[in-house]
C-alpha cells in the first residue's frame, strides 16, 4: 500500500500537476465569508486535523474541502473526501473508531505487517492473480477494441473481498481484540470473513438479512462450515441494509473485545480509506501486468460498484493518470426510471447512511429507499463516500447497467471465454459493451491509430449464481426444479 | 445531592452547557433548573424524560399519548421522528416506528405534533437521526421547529465535530442541543460534547442501544460525574431505565431520567387504544413516583 501511493505520488508530481483533475478538486469550496461554526473548535476524529470547513447554504449540507483535498487523488485520506464521508455515529463509537484510526496507521507504518499480509496473500489467496486477454469476448464489444481481465474471480474464496478481509483481521489481532462481526449481502463478504476468522482463531458473527439467508442458504451453510456464528436479522426490508444495522446495534454494544469487519468502501472514518488501501493491491498489480502486456496504460478502466470496494481498488492506481478513463458501474436493476434499481449516481441524492455522507437512495424525507438488484452484491442504497467525490469532480463516470443487460454479458463471457463471472462483475463486462465503441471513437477522433484497450475487473468469481442464471435462462427442466430455489445462489 | 443542585441553579448562565447564545434561554435547561430548584413545600428533584415516537400507534394517537404523559407526570418531552434505519434503537422503538412509517407518518407530522403538545405543559425535544434535518434542510428545519414551539434536538448519530451547521441554527434560533455522551468518551470528547451541548447533556447508561434492562449500568454515575467535572450543568440519563426503582435511583445521581421503550411498549402491548393511553398513564405515573421518591433522598443526603 504505501509503496503504491509513494508511486501514486510520484505519478502525480510527473504527471498530473495542472491537468483538469488537479484543478478541479476545490470547486465547492465554499466561500471564507460563509456563516462560520460559532461552537467552541472540537477536535475532529481525536485530534487529526483536516482543515474542514462547513457553510451553512440554504439548508443543504453545506460543502466541506479538506486541505488535502489538492493533492494527488490517489492519496486522499478521511475522514472527508470533498463534501463526503465522515462518521455520523453515535458517540459510543467514537472511541473504537479513533483506536481503530490510530491502530491502522500504526500498522501502515510498520513493515512486519506488510510482510505479514503480502505471505498471506502469496501463500493464501494466491495473489498475484493473473491478467487475462479475452479476445472472443472483445469482438462483441467493438472492433480495434482488446479487452483484459482483472482475475479477482482466481482468488481464495472467489473474489477480491479477501483483500480486506485478511487486512482487517490481522489488525484485529494487533488490537488484541477475539470477536469480530460482519454483514453480508450475498454471502461474499460474511464467507470471506468467516474464512479469515477460521485461519485466524476469531470468533465470528456474521449479520444476514432474513431474506437473503434464504435466497443464499448455501452460502450460510459456508459460513457454518468454518465456524461463524450467522444471525438472520428480521427487521426493516429484511436484507443488507438491515444486517448493517443490526451489525452497528451489536457493535455499539461489545465494542470492547469485537471488530466490526466492515466489507466495503463505506461507513464512518477510517472505514472508506482503510478499505481502499487494503484493496489497492488489485490496481497496482493490475497497472505492471498491462504496461507488461501492451506496453502502455489501459485507455479505460472499468468495474462494477456497490459499496464500492473492488472499484476504489482497481481505480486507485489509475486516479493521477489522466489520460486513463474510469467508469463505474451501478445495478440498474429494472431501469432507472422503473424505480427498481440500486443506482445511487443516477437515482439519488447527496445525504447520510450508515455513518457517512453520500449518494444515497431516498426519499423526499429522507427515508432510505429499497434497492433493487438481480445482484446482490450491489444491492445496497448507498455507495462509498470516495466514489461520490470521484464523481463530483467528475474523475469516474458512473453509469447504471440494467439487470438485462449485465445477465446478457454474463452469458457472453461463459460462451466465449469459459469463463463464469459474478453477475456483479458481470455488470463492469456489460459496461465495457456499452461503452466499448465510445471509447474507440473519442481516441479515433483524437488522432489514435492504436487499438483501443479496456482493463476490467473481475471481481468475483459466479459459482455462487448459477442457480439465479439457471431460473434466469431457463436451463432446468422443470420436473427437476434446483434444490436451491428461485433465485438462490450458490 | 446538594452539589447538583447548587451546580445547576447557581451557574445557568455561567458554563458552556447552559449558555444562551440565542434570542432566549434554554427551554429545557430552564424547566431542569425549575425543578431542581424546588419551590416552598416542594423538595428539588430529578426530570423525568419520556420519549414517545410521532406516527404510533398513528399521529393523532401518538399526540393523545405524550399529553397523556405529561398530564402522568413526565416533564420533559422526547419526541420521536419516525426513521428507517434507527440504529440506535432496541426492538421495541424499532418495531413502533416501522408502524409508525407503514402507516404513512411523514416528516411534517413531527412538526404538527410539536405544535399539538407544545402547549401540554413540557418542553418537547424532538429526538432525530441526522439524514431526515439534512434533506429537510438544517436552517429550515431549526425555524420551522422554533415555529412550532418546539425546544430542540436530541441527535443520536449526529457528533458536535460534524454538526456545525447544527450548532449555528440552533443558535440561531435559541434551539436546545443535546448531544450523546456514552461510557466510552474519552476527557477530551466528554469536553468537546459537553462545549457544544445546550439544554442538558445525554448520557448513555451503558454501552448499547435503548431498550428494557434488568439495571441500569453501573457505569452510569460514573459518567454523570465526569461530564459534570467536563463541564456540563446539567447531565440526563438514558437507555434501559424502565422501572420506578431505576429511575428513583437515576434520580438520586442525574438531573434527568430518560425513559422510552418502557413507554412505548405500554402502547405497543395494549389491544386496544384506550388501553394503551391506560397503561401508558400507570407506568408514567409509577415513574413519576420514583424521581419524586429520589427528591426525598436527595434532600436527606
Amino acid at each position: 500500500m504505501s509503496q503504491t501511493q509513494q508511486a501514486a505520488v510520484q505519478r502525480a508530481g510527473a504527471e498530473a500537476v495542472g491537468t483538469t483533475d488537479g484543478g478541479t478538486t476545490t470547486p465547492d469550496a465554499p466561500p471564507a465569508t460563509q456563516a462560520v461554526p460559532t461552537a467552541p473548535p472540537t477536535a475532529p476524529h481525536g485530534g487529526a486535523s483536516t482543515g474542514a470547513s462547513r457553510a451553512v447554504t440554504d439548508g443543504q449540507a453545506a460543502p466541506r474541502v479538506p486541505v488535502r483535498a489538492t493533492g494527488p487523488l490517489a492519496t486522499q485520506q478521511g475522514p472527508y473526501f470533498g463534501e463526503f464521508g465522515g462518521r455520523f455515529v453515535p458517540e459510543a463509537l467514537v472511541a473504537a473508531l479513533d483506536e481503530l484510526d490510530e491502530q491502522y496507521h500504526a500498522a501502515l507504518a510498520d513493515p512486519t505487517f506488510h510482510a505479514e499480509l503480502s505471505r498471506l496473500h502469496r501463500t493464501y489467496t494466491g495473489r498475484p492473480n493473473p491478467v487475462t486477454e479475452v479476445p472472443r469476448f472483445a469482438a462483441h464489444v467493438g472492433e480495434g477494441v482488446r479487452v483484459l481481465l482483472k482475475r479477482e474471480d482466481l482468488n481464495h474464496t472467489g473474489s477480491h473481498k479477501i483483500n480486506n478481509v485478511l487486512g482487517q483481521a490481522l489488525l484485529v489481532k494487533r488490537m488484541g481484540k477475539t470477536r469480530v462481526i460482519a454483514e453480508t449481502g450475498a454471502g461474499q463478504h460474511g464467507v470471506a470473513t468467516a474464512t479469515a476468522a477460521a485461519l485466524l482463531d476469531l470468533e465470528c458473527v456474521v449479520y444476514m438479512g432474513e431474506e437473503d439467508t434464504r435466497r443464499q442458504a448455501l452460502n450460510v451453510a459456508r459460513m457454518r462450515l468454518l465456524g461463524a456464528e450467522v444471525v438472520a436479522v428480521q427487521n426493516g426490508s429484511r436484507t443488507l441494509k438491515d444486517a448493517i444495522n443490526e451489525a452497528l446495534r451489536d457493535w455499539v454494544a461489545s465494542v470492547d473485545t469485537t471488530h466490526y469487519l466492515l466489507g466495503t468502501v463505506t461507513g464512518p472514518h477510517p472505514f472508506p480509506e482503510m478499505v481502499r488501501d487494503f484493496h489497492s493491491v488489485i490496481g497496482e498489480e493490475a497497472r505492471a501486468q498491462v504496461l507488461d502486456a501492451v506496453g502502455r496504460l489501459p485507455d479505460a478502466v472499468l468495474a462494477c460498484v456497490g459499496g464500492g470496494s473492488n472499484a476504489m481498488g482497481i481505480f486507485n492506481a489509475f486516479l493521477d493518470d489522466p489520460e486513463v478513463r474510469l467508469f463505474g458501474f451501478e445495478a440498474g436493476g429494472e431501469g432507472v426510471t422503473s424505480g427498481l434499481h440500486a443506482a445511487r449516481f443516477s437515482g439519488g441524492s447527496p445525504g447520510v447512511l450508515q455513518g457517512t455522507r453520500s449518494f444515497v437512495l431516498q426519499d423526499e424525507d429522507g427515508q432510505t429507499r429499497a434497492s433493487h438488484s438481480v445482484s446482490a452484491g450491489l444491492d445496497y442504497p448507498s455507495v462509498g463516500p470516495e466514489h461520490a467525490w470521484l464523481h463530483s469532480i467528475g474523475r469516474v463516470d458512473y453509469r447504471p447497467v440494467t439487470d438485462a443487460e449485465a445477465m446478457e454479458a454474463f452469458r457472453l463471457l461463459c460462451r466465449t471465454e469459459g469463463i463464469i463471472p459474478a453477475i456483479e462483475s458481470a455488470h463492469a463486462l456489460a459496461g465495457a459493451v456499452q461503452v466499448g465503441r465510445e471509447v474507440a471513437a473519442a481516441r479515433a477522433a483524437d488522432g489514435a491509430t492504436d487499438e483501443t484497450v479496456l482493463l476490467v475487473n473481475l471481481s468475483g468469481r459466479g459459482d455462487k449464481d448459477v442457480a439465479t442464471a439457471a431460473a434466469w435462462f431457463d436451463l432446468i427442466d422443470d420436473e427437476e426444479p434446483l434444490h436451491a430455489g428461485e433465485g438462490e445462489q450458490l | 445531592m446538594s452539589t447538583t443542585t447548587g451546580t445547576t441553579t447557581g451557574t445557568t448562565t455561567g458554563t458552556p452547557s447552559g449558555t444562551t447564545t440565542g434570542t432566549r434561554p434554554s427551554p429545557t435547561g430552564a424547566r431542569l433548573d425549575a425543578l431542581a430548584a424546588g419551590t416552598d413545600g416542594t423538595p428539588g428533584r430529578a426530570a423525568l424524560v419520556g420519549y414517545l415516537p410521532v406516527g404510533f400507534p398513528d399521529v393523532p394517537g401518538s399526540v393523545e399519548a405524550v399529553r397523556t404523559m405529561v398530564a402522568a407526570g413526565v416533564d420533559v418531552v422526547e419526541l420521536g421522528m419516525p426513521y428507517s434505519d434507527p440504529l440506535m434503537d432496541g426492538p421495541v422503538i424499532q418495531h413502533a416506528v416501522e408502524r409508525a412509517l407503514a402507516g404513512g407518518t411523514r416528516v411534517r407530522d413531527t412538526l404538527r405534533a410539536v405544535e399539538q403538545v407544545a402547549d401540554a405543559g413540557a418542553p418537547v425535544l424532538v429526538m432525530t437521526y441526522w439524514n431526515l434535518v439534512l434533506r429537510y434542510g438544517v436552517e429550515a428545519w431549526a425555524r420551522d421547529l422554533a415555529a412550532a414551539g418546539g425546544a430542540g434536538l436530541i441527535t443520536p448519530d449526529l457528533v458536535p465535530d460534524e454538526g456545525a451547521d447544527w450548532l449555528a441554527a440552533a443558535d440561531e434560533h435559541g434551539l436546545d442541543r443535546v448531544f450523546l455522551v456514552a461510557p466510552s468518551s474519552t476527557p477530551e470528547r466528554l469536553a468537546s460534547t459537553v462545549a457544544a451541548s445546550r439544554g442538558f447533556v445525554y448520557a448513555a447508561s451503558t454501552m448499547g442501544v435503548t431498550g428494557v434492562r434488568a439495571e441500569v449500568g453501573s457505569q452510569a454515575e460514573r459518567l454523570v460525574e465526569d461530564t459534570r467535572a467536563a463541564g456540563a450543568a446539567r447531565v440526563c440519563v438514558g437507555l434501559g431505565v424502565s422501572t420506578p426503582a431505576q429511575a428513583a435511583e437515576v434520580a438520586t445521581y442525574a438531573d434527568g431520567v430518560i425513559v422510552g421503550s418502557a413507554l412505548v411498549r405500554a402502547l405497543a402491548d395494549a389491544e386496544t387504544t384506550t388501553g394503551g393511553l391506560a397503561a401508558l398513564e400507570a407506568v408514567t405515573a409509577g415513574l413519576a413516583e420514583g424521581v419524586r421518591a429520589a427528591a426525598t433522598a436527595r434532600g436527606d443526603r
